[in-house]
Parts: structure tokens; C-alpha cells; sequence
């Protein structure tokens, strides 16, 4: 009997998300039951990354077949789930989720912020977003998307935030390894351009070489440089 | 005038507001021009003046600050005041560009959370067998195995002693002790585990036996050594150890753990005790004294103290 296929039957039947660690219990009872057989027995110290390279492989396995549901695990733990397009019916079955309501711009802009940051400090949050978060930061410690993790050691030990496992469970993700371009994001290295930012020439800064076209022109001409200093107002 | 309608949009704060407009420009944010992003920007914070929307403090810092970058612009390079990168930090056009460019990546980000929490709405997990699982759950919850169960139980068995031993009747020394038989009890169940209540009494041969085991049995519980379950309702009572908790119980959770509350309750145990005295006297009338004996003896040892 494959590792895999007893881990299938148990999720199968498993009345809430199942963790690996759940799942070594399940086998470490399994194995010293009496009526264990060579199978159970030997299974009684299976190891956390085989049972999640088996888990993995099973969900890759259901993924393949196309079947309206899927083997998920959210923030840590396993369970079958079912497609989203087939929720018109679903709702209609089992009634709509009750859910809170969803998060505004502000709170997921925030929420992201802290996701990717984490541990991060208030103000390093309002230094990316530009506003003041008290308001959207008070929400998501409420729903406890967010929580604080600790303190900074900096003048004035600001507190640290951090998303919670019910963060994971809310977005569906397995880990915060699971966040979309979590690499990318972490820790933004933004490259400066080599080429520097120059503004439109008519508008504002008149290119030094046709600065120095025009000085050169008017003191041919002994006509006042016209042109720089109309644009010079603007 | 009065006819127009003005589309306004809410922007969560100064860069928004910068990204929309550069969005509205069409250009990549390292190409756009700040000075006319300036001009935008304040007819933008003025406009919202004449809509009485309150201005936050953060528009007008943003304000100032394109303000800044636009009048050093306004000065041709070779007259700009140089100043050392360490004196005054980053160009702030480097650093405005430098956030616009990190709020964006958050801000798309924030929209890939919106998109999965969308999504999540549209999941639902397999929640199984719940009527099944609700009958087992129910058992437990019906506190256990209670004292009468255990006295039917052994009241059926008894009966059963009684039908072989009538008849013929033999007069036998009292073999058995209540200590014995806990010792007996206890090798049972470290050995097998669980085992079932009619299990234990399967090589009584006589009611003093069968009374014996009882007691033992009853002794064992009040101690908390061991527990009754009843897997599903008139299913065969099961004796197990009392610290071993099926791991199904932690998992499914709604399930009680099922060895406390009968082995826990003080009541119980004292009922169990009057309950059989009583059921001693009305059923052996016709038996020996022995057994009533020991089941009064029995009886001191269990008074809960």
C-alpha cells in the first residue's frame, strides 16, 4: 500500500484541514494498535518530508486528472477542496460562505505591505504607502490578519507587525513562501536609471546645449535670448 | 455648469494619485516628466479644495515636494546648486521615482490578494460524513457509559450465570477476591488494550466471580485507570485504558475525549456502589452471604473521601 493512497483515504474523510503533524499521530496510533499490520507497523515513523513529498505528489496527481477538486493545504494544512467555478451550485448546496467582508484598497494595500515586509515597523509601512495606516492597521489587527510580532531594536523600540496563520487561511496560501512573487517583492531593489530623468525641454529646463546655442546666438545677433527667457516663467 | 458630472476618483493617498496620473500619461514611471506631473498633481489637490474635500496633510507634502523638484529644474544644470550626495541625501526626483516604483509593486501585489481573496469566496472544502461522524459524536455525549449501563450489562451477565447454575447447585469455597481480580483486570487490558465488557467475565463460572470482576472493575474506574466507551449507541460496552486518547477524538475535535467524564464524575462513582448493594439484595436473597459481604466491604473502600 502506497504511502500516498493512505494519505489520500485520510483527507478524504478528514473532518477539518489535517497538518502533517496530525498526520504522524494518525500513524503512530495506526502502529501500535492491536490489530496492526506489517504495513501500519512499518509506517510508524514515517518522516514529516516524506509524508509532504507524498502529500505533494498527491495534489500534483489530482491537479494532472482535472477533477473538479483539489487537493489543497493552507497554512500548513491539508484538505480537498473544490474548484472555484463550481461555487454557483456549491452556494446554492451548502449555503454561502460566511465570510467577513472583504478587505478596502487600503487594508490590502497595507496587508500586503506587511505580508511581504514582515517583521515590519508602522512607519516603514506608511513609508511605502505615503498615508498614515493607524486607521487601516487598527482593521487588520482587528480581523487578526495581523499581529505584533515583537519590537524593533531602534530608538523608541517601535512595535513590529506580522500576518497571522489566519492571514494564510483568508488568501488560501499555503505559507508566506506561497505569496504571489514573494521573491521579487521581499525586498524590492529598484535600479536607477542610467540615463537621467530629464524633463520635457520646452516645458522647463532648457537643455544646456541649446542653452548654450541660444547665448551663443544672441550675443552674434546682440538680440536678447529670447526663447530661454519666455520659457523661464513657466 | 450645473449639468456636469465629475467622475472622481478616491485615491488612497499622494502616490496613487502620482501613479494614476502617470498612468493617464501612458509613459513608463522612469520616463515620466515630473514638472508637468507637478502642474497636474496641484490642479489635482485643487480641485478637490473646490469639491470641500478635505485635503490630507500627505497631498500637500507630496505637493511641495514635486514643487521642490520642479524650481530645481527650472534652473539650467550648470547653475543648479551641486549638492554632495551626502549632504543632502538622494536626488529627489531618484527618490520620488525611486517610491513610485516600490508603492507600484505593492500595489499590484495588493491586487493579486484581492484576486485570491475573490477566489477563496469561490472554495469550498469537503466537509464528509457529517451525519455519520454525528452518531459516533453522539455517544460519547451521552455521558459516556454511565453507571446503569454497566449494571445491565452485568445484569446480563448474571442472568446468564444464573440460567447455567440452576439446577444443580455446588457449594464452593470463596476463591476469589476483589484484589484479584483488579490485578486480573489491569493484566487484561495492558496486555489487549481494549477489550470488551462481556470479554472479561467470559471465564466467571459463578456469580461471586462475575460480582468480583465487577467490583475490581468499578475500583479501577473510580481510580481512573480505566474508562468504559461505547463506540455507537447499544453497542457492547469497551474497556480501555483511561489515558490513552484516540487520536480521531483530538482530530475530529466535537468529540469529547471520551475516558473522563465517567471515570471523572465523583457521582457516578458513589451511585454505582449503593445501586449494586441494593441490586445485591433484592437479586441474592437466595445466595450466599458471602457475596453481600464483600460487596458492603467493597462498598467502605469506594465512599469517595
Amino acid at each position: 500500500m502506497e504511502l500516498k493512497f493512505i494519505l489520500e483515504s485520510l483527507l478524504f474523510s478528514a473532518q477539518k484541514p489535517v497538518s502533517v503533524k496530525e498526520l504522524r499521530d494518525i500513524f503512530t496510533a495506526a502502529a501500535i494498535a492491536e490489530d496492526a499490520d506489517e504495513t501500519a507497523k512499518s509506517l510508524k515513523k514515517v518522516k514529516d518530508d516524506e509524508m509532504t513529498a507524498a502529500l505533494e505528489e498527491l495534489a500534483r496527481e489530482h491537479e494532472t486528472a482535472a477533477r473538479s477538486y483539489r487537493l489543497a493545504c493552507v497554512a500548513g494544512a491539508w484538505q480537498f477542496v473544490t474548484q472555484p467555478e463550481f461555487s454557483p451550485w456549491l452556494r446554492v448546496l451548502v449555503g454561502e460562505k460566511i465570510r467577513p467582508s472583504r478587505l478596502s484598497q487600503a487594508a490590502l494595500e497595507t496587508l500586503a505591505i506587511i505580508a511581504y515586509r514582515q517583521p515590519v515597523t508602522r512607519a516603514e509601512v506608511e513609508q511605502v504607502r505615503g498615508v498614515n495606516v493607524d486607521g487601516t492597521m487598527q482593521t487588520l489587527l482587528e480581523r487578526n490578519l495581523v499581529e505584533q510580532s515583537g519590537r524593533a531594536e531602534v530608538v523608541g523600540r517601535p512595535a513590529l507587525y506580522g500576518t497571522t496563520a489566519l492571514f494564510l487561511e483568508y488568501f488560501g496560501l499555503r505559507g508566506l513562501e506561497d505569496l504571489p512573487a514573494a521573491d521579487e517583492l521581499r525586498r524590492i531593489k529598484i535600479e536607477r536609471p542610467i540615463a537621467p530623468i530629464t524633463a520635457d525641454a520646452g516645458l522647463a529646463t532648457a537643455p544646456p546645449e541649446q542653452l548654450q546655442l541660444n547665448e551663443e546666438a544672441a550675443i552674434k545677433t546682440e538680440e536678447p535670448p529670447a526663447p530661454s527667457s519666455e520659457e523661464m516663467p513657466n | 455648469m450645473a449639468e456636469y458630472k465629475v467622475q472622481f476618483e478616491v485615491f488612497e493617498g499622494p502616490l496613487d494619485l502620482l501613479l494614476y496620473l502617470i498612468k493617464k500619461e501612458e509613459v513608463d514611471i522612469y520616463e515620466v516628466n515630473l514638472t508637468k506631473l507637478a502642474t497636474q498633481f496641484i490642479e489635482y489637490v485643487e480641485l478637490m479644495r473646490q469639491f470641500d474635500l478635505e485635503v490630507a496633510g500627505e497631498f500637500l507634502v507630496m505637493a511641495s515636494t514635486l514643487m521642490y523638484i520642479k524650481s530645481r529644474e527650472l534652473l539650467p544644470v550648470e547653475q543648479q546648486v551641486q549638492v554632495e550626495p551626502e549632504e543632502e541625501g538622494e536626488d529627489p526626483r531618484w527618490e520620488l521615482i525611486r517610491q513610485l516604483v516600490e508603492y507600484k509593486k505593492f500595489k499590484d501585489a495588493a491586487a493579486k490578494l484581492q484576486t485570491l481573496e475573490e477566489t477563496q469566496e469561490h472554495i469550498f472544502p469537503r466537509v464528509p460524513g457529517k451525519i455519520a461522524f454525528e452518531t459516533i459524536a453522539a455517544a460519547p455525549a451521552k455521558p459516556e457509559v454511565g453507571i446503569f449501563d454497566l449494571l445491565n450489562a452485568v445484569n446480563a451477565i448474571l442472568k446468564r450465570i444464573a440460567d447455567k447454575e440452576s439446577g444443580t447447585r455446588e457449594i464452593y469455597e470463596d476463591k476469589w477476591s476483589v484484589s484479584e481480580k483488579i490485578e486480573f483486570v489491569r493484566e487484561i487490558i495492558t496486555t489487549r488494550g481494549a477489550v470488551k465488557f462481556s470479554e472479561l467475565f467470559a471465564q466467571a463460572a459463578t456469580r461471586a466471580e462475575v460480582v468480583c470482576t465487577f467490583l475490581a472493575l468499578l475500583e479501577l474506574i473510580r481510580l481512573k485507570q480505566l474508562a468504559c466507551v461505547q463506540p455507537e449507541p447499544f453497542a457492547e460496552i469497551e474497556i480501555c485504558q483511561a489515558t490513552v486518547q484516540p487520536v480521531a477524538a483530538a482530530i475530529t475535535e466535537s468529540a469529547a475525549p471520551p475516558a473522563e467524564p465517567a471515570a471523572a464524575n465523583p457521582e457516578s462513582a458513589d451511585a454505582p456502589n449503593e445501586a449494586l448493594a441494593e441490586e445485591a439484595e433484592v437479586d441474592d436473597d437466595e445466595d450466599d452471604d458471602e457475596d453481600d459481604d464483600e460487596e458492603a466491604e467493597a462498598d467502605e473502600n469506594k465512599k469517595p473521601q
